[in-house]
């Protein structure tokens, strides 16, 4: 139950930092993409203020063994750079620039984003849906050294 | 145009704490892609009650944040083959990269992972050459 508790909260705070920081209007996102144009420093003032908490989180986290609902902390990140992460995050960033939405905004705007957010949103899950195909598919060709 | 800036800092401090409760709560990382596709690559079954519910936020405090501001306007493009092809993109490429804006950018970078840091590159660099191209160059958004 504190879990789920915890979970509401911390989705709460997430869905309202994303609304109140403007996050959820794609013209400040592509503004921020924009640098030929009328570049918009917005999101990166969102990225710098959202790593103050969470910073002060990891280095909180250093000094425990498990999460307060006993739940394991996050391993060290994996050092890892392969095909998968470089070309999805290239694939992410240039769907990211046609429309100025990514994953948690989108779901964010869900009840005011209007109909193109639907077919956003329909199309974003079905990829999901599609990626482990697509990871299989990078695996065979890339393999892993 | 300040006032942007200054609600983006307080946005962002509040998109900061969601993770650190997150994290220190549940012992997880908050990121967006992660949790919305392991419900849909049946990946993150086990926890499923704890992402719905977490989704679940995420698309309430807006609506009750809404009355303070009025119309929002999200600007969205009505392309429709437009926003089919970028959510195809956001969807596959961030399970593929395992991150998004949130797990990579956000927390990733804040404790220094290297992957956080080269994902955030890509995605940046390549959504400012798509803007570059697809709006200075091609006209298409």
């Amino acid at each position: 139950m504190l879990r789920l508790i915890i979970a509401l909260l911390s989705g709460s705070f997430f869905g309202a930092g994303l609304f109140i920081s403007g996050m959820t209007d794609t013209a400040k996102v592509q503004g921020w993409l924009d640098v030929f144009g009328n570049w918009d420093p917005t999101l990166a003032f969102v990225m710098g203020g959202a790593m103050i908490p969470i910073g002060l989180a990891w280095a909180l986290s250093r000094r425990h063994v498990t999460a307060l609902t006993g739940q394991p902390l996050p391993p060290p990140p994996s050092r890892e750079i392969d095909t998968k992460l470089i070309l999805g995050s290239v694939l992410f960033g240039i769907g990211w620039g046609l429309v100025g939405l990514c994953p948690g905004p989108a779901i964010a705007s869900l009840t005011y984003g209007g109909p193109g957010l639907y077919i956003f949103v329909a199309a974003m899950l079905g990829g999901m849906l599609m990626a482990p195909a697509a990871r299989r598919q990078l695996d065979r060709a890339v393999p892993a050294e | 145009m300040p006032m942007d800036w200054i609600w983006g800092l307080i946005g962002g401090l509040l998109i900061g704490t969601g993770g650190a409760i997150y994290l220190l709560g549940n012992g997880r990382i908050m990121g967006a892609s992660g949790i919305i596709g392991g419900l849909i690559d049946g990946s993150g079954r086990s926890t499923a009650g704890e992402r719905l519910i977490f989704l679940a936020g995420v698309v309430l405090l807006p609506v009750l944040l809404m009355p303070f501001y009025g119309v929002v306007d999200t600007h969205i493009t009505d392309n429709w083959p437009v926003l089919a092809i970028a959510g195809m993109l956001v969807g596959t490429g961030t399970r593929l990269a395992n991150g998004c804006t949130s797990g990579h950018g956000v927390c990733g970078m804040s404790r220094l992972s290297v992957r956080g840091f080269v994902a955030t590159g890509c995605y940046i660099l390549a959504g400012g050459i798509g803007v570059l191209v697809f709006r200075h160059l091609l006209g298409v958004i």
